[in-house]
């Protein structure tokens, strides 16, 4: 069955408290802590930060806490301009990017930061993504087609390139997948919604010819058809991009090519 | 237990294990059937409750004479049939979601199907006795 109450050594404990000392504006922050090194359960650690010398966004936090408080706090980030996509985590209870979203954004009271939900834990707030990156490399995601290499680009009217508005911008952060019950339930085989919309990317770009091969690859009870239209993806992406609707068309398609 | 210790079970390439068995070329019937079914459930369902509501307060050969009526015995069957139908796509879908040990999916999604073309069957009788008992 689905597992819906955690392992013994996944239960989270109380952890280290680091109080700020004469903050003029102090914020909680409380983080969830687990090394693979030490046996330990995970635990959720407070730490104080004043937000009079911070930064705006949850990640100039985080960057301040290991900077200054706990240097063995672990995150991923890198561009900490939403365009990477590596600082993706759990942020008051919403998966979005450290970087992008505002500290003040946060509902009051604590700000709670886990890593991104259902996925194996790397360490503290990193998530393993390899079987996410396999899924996207699966679904061959390249330009594939049957007629000879043109000697110059191939070329797309504004309308074909139209239709690739809302799905290019996504930076495979795998806030959405992680957000899908039906991914936590069976992303074993389900593609969730990420690389679904990736896989639609490449369906509905006029200079792709292997249409019928990626429906092909995709027409699954459990690749495809996991999607119960649940819609956390599309509330959660923090590109506001809508991955449920490209899972749509991409079922549209499937009907569209057989009989009714 | 020391790091040379741990047998490694699992060589398998991350792409290796993400491909799996690759696609059934299946899904799409089960997907666009749930949603005929629905849509003729709710036809059928709004007759269904009508023929219900008029039954209100008759007695039982009143009732039994209006199942008897071939229109309505035609349209309970279509009904019955409709519901088991959806009921065992429904089902299917939520075994699927759930039950991860492979041997109890696999007598859950069989002996759903018996259970519901027992159902069926047994409805339809019902009504056809009814029906054609003069």
């Amino acid at each position: 069955m689905a597992e819906f109450s955690l392992p013994k050594n996944s239960k989270i404990q109380p952890g280290k408290h680091y109080p700020a000392k004469d903050a003029k504006k102090p914020r909680t922050f409380r983080i969830y802590r687990w090394s693979p090194d030490d046996g330990q359960n995970p635990r959720i650690d407070t730490y104080e930060v004043d937000l009079a010398a911070c930064g705006p966004m949850v990640l100039d936090a985080l960057l301040k806490i290991k900077n200054e408080i706990d240097p063995t706090l672990t995150l991923r980030r890198s561009c900490r301009e939403g365009i990477c996509g590596s600082c993706a985590m759990n942020i008051d209870g919403t998966n979005t990017l450290a970087c992008t979203r505002a500290i003040s954004e946060c509902a009051s009271g604590d700000v709670k930061i886990y890593p991104l939900p259902h996925m194996p834990v790397v360490k503290d707030l990193v998530p393993d993504l390899t079987h996410f990156y396999a899924q996207f490399a699966s679904i061959k995601p390249w330009i594939r087609t049957q007629s000879p290499v043109p000697n110059r680009e191939r070329l797309q009217s504004p309308e074909e390139r139209k239709k690739l508005d809302g799905l290019y911008e996504c930076i495979l952060c795998a806030c959405c997948s992680t957000s899908c019950p039906s991914y936590w339930w069976n992303g074993d085989k389900y593609l969730g919604p990420a690389i679904l919309l990736q896989a639609y990317r490449w369906i509905v770009d006029s200079r792709d010819e292997a249409t019928g091969e990626r429906l092909d690859d995709l027409e699954d009870p459990f690749k495809l058809y996991r999607c119960h239209t649940i819609m956390n993806c599309t509330r959660t992406c923090p590109k506001g991009l809508n991955p449920a609707k490209a899972i749509a068309e991409i079922k549209k398609l499937m009907v569209e090519r057989r009989s009714a | 237990m020391s790091a040379k210790d741990v047998v490694v079970k699992d060589r398998r390439n991350p792409l290796k294990v993400a491909r799996g068995l690759g696609s059934s070329q299946s899904g799409v019937g089960h997907w666009w059937t749930q949603r005929l079914t629905a849509v003729a459930l709710v036809l059928l369902g709004v007759w269904f409750v009508v023929t219900v509501l008029c039954l209100l307060h008759a007695d039982y050969a009143t009732a039994r004479a209006t199942v008897a009526k071939p229109w309505n015995a035609l349209l309970l069957i279509a009904f019955v049939l409709t519901m088991f139908w959806h009921a065992v796509l429904g089902l299917q879908v939520v075994i699927e979601d759930y039950v991860h040990v492979r041997w109890k999916e696999v007598v859950l999604l069989v002996a759903i199907k018996f259970l519901a073309v027992l159902g069926a069957l047994a409805s339809v009788l019902a009504v056809l006795r009814i029906a054609l008992t003069p």
